[in-house]
């Protein structure tokens, strides 16, 4: 039996990281407004280099490493391990009610983690990108004033989502979802003194909490049919206790699937991810690229059991996901703010990973999701540093210009060499050009969309269908938005302007050398799991290149449950696609195509002229609702977020001023009314006590006779 | 006989309340009030209380009503004949919270009775007294041996009302 | 004789409350008020017929009692007297905060 090596240490180190930092902020900021107060001003960067810097510099990195080192560990020891049951580690009864006199129900909830091939996988991606992303933010944050409580938060922003994959039962993953959450608000609103920033942070998190209701309600029922919330007792008896396809279970995973929208940005709750590129470009990186957003395709990987017995669930969960995929694709062709079109094709490529999972390729949607985060972290992290060296560039001129708008940028490569060639190499992952990790990502995604529609049984067999072309139509978006932004900032003539040019550089060392780590694996990356069918054919170099079906099989233990489910109900997938040809085939011609579109692309924008931002003219007819996103800000803003403000101002100022305080105030006024009236019998004079002496007299006299 | 004189002292003495109530003038009242005081000593004598009835008329009708006297002429009210009982409302009042409490009496009064003398034997507890003291003596001597503290209490208790007297009435100097 | 002495005694008890409640002039008021106590005598005096010598000797201590009353009640309607110049119970409302 394997034994973790202090996995408990794996979560608290970031935890400590946090109470560090968070200590150092919070004694900073008492000095600072100490000395605003005393009238002077607080110099934050005495010597050049704030006080304030170097531990959070250490610690925040630091602790990282740490719990990315022991992760490593024990991932080596699991490799050796051939692992059937997760390992659970309970270190202390959180949740006991007793006895329910009514229904003799109890609720055990364990503080425990749970230590799988999945949960493995996941705690990889969170310390390893995490600690790139770290390393990234020790250069890019240096200015910030806020530096320690930036480091604080992202360490309790790791501590959390370390929880929630770790988490062995539902509650404790709802502990690690709410944290991430509440963790989003405080980076996406780290600038909090910028409204429109605030504003942001706070609609993220408003619109989780949407989400967050589905989850609870799912728990709520599980508990109801299982008596248990935990992984072990749900999944255990879940296909003994579930019909496949009814309505309890559809109800079940119908809650995660709102839950999982709301945290992965899928339709209809996807609208709080373009407004968090409010915050810091690493946080964009590391929280709604790598991370925080896949929470909700790891929830229904983590339940595939669940969604395999809910057919119609899943159908819808894919359906979201490449309805999302396409939609945000088709948005972030137009938009112009570098950070913007990542925000947009993240948003597309969650749609993947949904579609992943619906179909029921959970393997594939874990995939997909990691090469994301390899190659989508890369694209953030690239985008910042060209954001940093844009903003020392305007800086310098004091020109008042969008930093951040790619109108404004052009030919970077010659200024930023590293970056440019890092980028590239993410941009050709995320399009799915072979050999890269997005293609076989992708690839598997889309084919097996395709494998599901002509099943044996298939339930929907014509959606699929229909799935599997929106899929790899949005494959052929990606590929042109990317070129584009690959495009705009790098190749052509620098439109930043010739003074502001010199002082365009590259990165610092802290910067590009996790750009260049995270490169070398969205190369690579993808040839841990490539099905035999691809690797026998030329696009496997029939055989010879390292590549393997390595991922598939080290999360069977953890699907293979799904996978019964599946076999039972769907029977035999199929080999051929509904319009013929097998696996390689098509991967073949997504590759091609994919190319395609992107020398295309680059060859029709090398000759077209791109004006700078502030001359730019505003976009017409199709272009326009594109740019405006379809307008769905505003849709939601009128028929959802003005009436519920209607509502609550009318509850407020008629139901609780008048209504509620008036009930108070009416029993308050009764009292005194009433106490008035009593007041009457004080009349200070003699004749009326001697007369109401008299009455009582009479009435004591009629007591002691009746 | 003893029936007849009964009835006559009962009927003078309630004459005389009812003319305290009534009647306009202070002094016509004190007066009334006189010969309750002398009607109420009548019945105690029939009822074989003759200290008592000497008592009533010496210190009560005799002091008391005297003082109330010597108040109203050094009040000076003894000139007006102006009425002075209060409005309407307040008579009736009166008359409902006071009828109520006579009827409650007349009823326990009447259905108490009816056994009473019955049950509590023959009036003959201070036969024995009486005529072995005589009345002055059945009287004192029990006050002078049992309840001899309540005795010198109450002089206690005069001596106390006379002193507080004196100051209450004293003219402020 | 028992029981029409309680009668009567009621019945002046009665009248003498009314006295209290009705009239205006604090001296009669009082005045009432010994009436009551009077009933009160004759009730006592009545029932030692039965009861024993006790009923009488209560009678003796409730004129005593009375006697002192009266004196200190009359000096501070008097007192009261000098402050209003009136003895109407109507404007006494001292009592009242």
């Amino acid at each position: 039996m394997w034994e973790p090596f202090l996995p408990s240490l794996i979560i608290l180190l970031p935890l400590l990281g946090f109470a560090v930092n968070g200590a150092l902020a919070l004694s900073a900021a008492r000095k600072s407004a100490d000395a605003v107060r005393a009238g002077g001003e607080f110099d934050f960067f005495e010597n050049g280099r704030p006080a304030t810097h170097s531990l959070p510099t250490w610690v925040g990195p630091g602790v990282v490493l740490g719990a990315f080192l022991l992760t490593l560990v024990n991932f080596i020891g699991m490799l050796g391990a051939d692992l059937h049951e997760p390992v659970i580690r309970s270190y202390w009864s959180w949740i006991s009610i007793g006895e329910d006199p009514f229904s003799g129900n109890r609720l055990d909830v364990a503080a425990a983690i749970q230590l799988d091939q999945l949960s493995m996988i996941m705690m990889m991606i969170i310390t390893g990108v995490g600690l790139l992303i770290h390393v990234f933010s020790v250069g890019y944050m240096q200015d910030d004033p806020g530096y320690p409580r930036y480091f604080a938060y992202l360490n309790l922003f790791i501590f959390f989502m370390l929880v929630l994959v770790m988490g062995a039962s539902y509650p404790i993953m709802f502990i690690g979802w709410e944290g991430v959450g509440l963790c989003s608000y405080l980076l996406i609103g780290f600038w909090f003194s910028d409204e429109a920033k605030a504003s942001a942070g706070k609609k993220a998190f408003i619109v989780n909490r949407i989400g967050d209701l589905g989850f609870l309600l799912a728990i709520f029922l599980l508990y109801l049919v299982f008596q248990r919330v935990d992984f072990a007792g749900v999944f255990g008896d879940a296909e003994a206790v579930f019909v496949y396809g009814g309505p309890v279970i559809t109800t079940v995973t119908l809650f995660f699937l709102i839950a999982a929208t709301g945290k992965s940005a899928q339709i209809p709750l996807y609208i709080w991810l373009p407004d968090a590129m409010a915050g810091p470009t690493p946080v964009s990186a590391l929280i709604h690229a790598a991370t925080m957003v896949t929470a909700g395709v790891y929830l229904v990987a983590r339940s595939s059991v669940l969604f395999a017995l809910a057919p119609l669930t899943s159908a819808m969960v894919a359906g979201i996901g490449v309805l999302t995929a396409l939609f945000a694709a088709t948005i972030a062709l137009k938009q112009n703010d570098i950070k913007k079109v990542l925000a947009y094709s993240t948003i597309s490529q969650l749609g993947y990973m949904f579609l992943g999972v619906g179909v029921g390729a959970y393997t594939a949607g874990i995939f997909h999701l990691m090469t994301h985060a390899f190659f989508k972290a890369l694209l953030f992290l690239g985008a910042g540093a060209v954001i940093h060296s844009m903003h020392h560039a305007l800086h310098h001129t004091k020109k008042d210009w969008d930093a951040q708008d790619m109108r404004n940028m052009g030919g970077l490569k010659a200024y930023m060499p590293y970056t440019w060639i890092t980028m590239w190499l993410a941009t050709v992952a995320i399009v799915g050009i072979w050999p890269f990790a997005g293609f076989f990502s992708k690839d598997e995604i889309i084919w097996m969309t395709a494998a599901m529609a002509g099943a044996e049984q298939a339930p929907y067999a014509g959606l699929y269908t229909v799935y599997w072309i929106l899929a790899l139509a949005a494959a052929m978006l990606t590929a042109f938005y990317m070129a584009r932004l690959m495009f705009l900032t790098f190749h052509g003539e620098n439109r930043t302007g010739s003074r502001e040019a010199e002082h365009l550089h590259e990165a610092p060392r802290t910067m590009w050398i996790p750009l260049v780590i995270l490169a070398a694996l969205s190369v690579f990356g993808g040839w841990i799991n490539v099905s035999t069918d691809l690797r026998e054919s030329i696009l496997g170099g029939f055989g010879w290149l390292p590549m393997g079906e390595w991922l598939h099989s080290w999360l069977e233990p953890v699907t293979e449950a799904a996978h019964r489910v599946q076999e039972t109900n769907l029977g035999e997938l199929a080999q051929v696609s509904p319009l013929g040809g097998g696996e390689w085939e098509w991967g073949l011609i997504s590759f091609v195509a994919a190319l395609a579109v992107v020398l295309t692309t680059l060859r029709f924008l090398g000759r077209s002229k791109v004006t700078v931002a502030v001359e730019d003219a505003e976009p017409t007819g199709f272009a326009r609702i594109l740019y405006n996103k379809w307008y769905v800000d505003e849709f939601y803003h009128r028929w959802v977020v003005d009436p519920v403000l209607t509502t609550s101002r009318f509850l407020w100022r008629i139901v609780d001023t008048k209504i509620i305080d008036g009930t108070v105030n009416l029993v308050g006024n009764g009292t005194r009314a009433l106490g008035w009236v009593v007041s009457l019998f004080q009349t200070g004079q003699v004749n009326t006590y001697a007369f109401v002496l008299t009455v009582g007299v009479l009435v004591l006299l009629s007591m002691v006779v009746f | 006989m003893t029936e007849v004189l009964f009835f006559i002292f009962a009927a003078v003495a309630l004459g005389g309340a009812v003319g305290v109530v009534m009647s306009p003038s202070p002094v016509a009242s004190l007066l009334f009030m006189v010969t309750t005081l002398a009607s109420t000593a009548g019945i105690f004598v029939l009822l074989e209380a003759h200290f008592l009835a000497a008592v009533q008329i010496m210190v009560y009708a005799g002091a008391i009503m005297v003082l109330f006297l010597f108040v109203i002429m050094l009040l000076n009210l003894g000139h007006e004949y102006q009425r002075d009982t209060r409005g309407i409302v307040a008579m009736i009042i009166g008359f409902a919270v006071t009828g109520g409490m006579g009827g409650l009496l007349a009823w326990q009064l009447g259905s108490g009775t009816s056994g009473l003398e019955t049950n509590l034997g023959p009036g003959d507890a201070i036969d024995a007294a009486l005529r072995e003291h005589g009345a002055v003596g059945a009287i004192a001597r029990p006050l002078f041996t049992e309840y001899v503290v309540p005795f010198e209490l109450t002089g206690i208790l005069l001596l106390v009302a006379i002193v507080g007297a004196l100051v209450l009435a004293k003219k402020a100097s | 004789m028992l029981a029409e002495s309680l009668v009567v005694a009621g019945l002046i008890f009665v009248i003498g409350t009314l006295g209290v409640i009705v009239r205006r002039n604090v001296i009669i008021m009082f005045l009432c008020i010994e009436l009551q106590l009077n009933a009160v005598n004759l009730t006592f005096v009545a029932f030692s017929r039965f009861v024993g010598i006790e009923g009488q000797i209560f009678v003796f201590f409730v004129i005593a009692v009375a006697a002192a009353e009266a004196a200190v009640g009359l000096a501070i309607i008097i007192s009261i007297f000098r402050h209003y110049e009136t003895v109407d119970v109507n404007n006494f409302n001292l009592l009242k905060w």
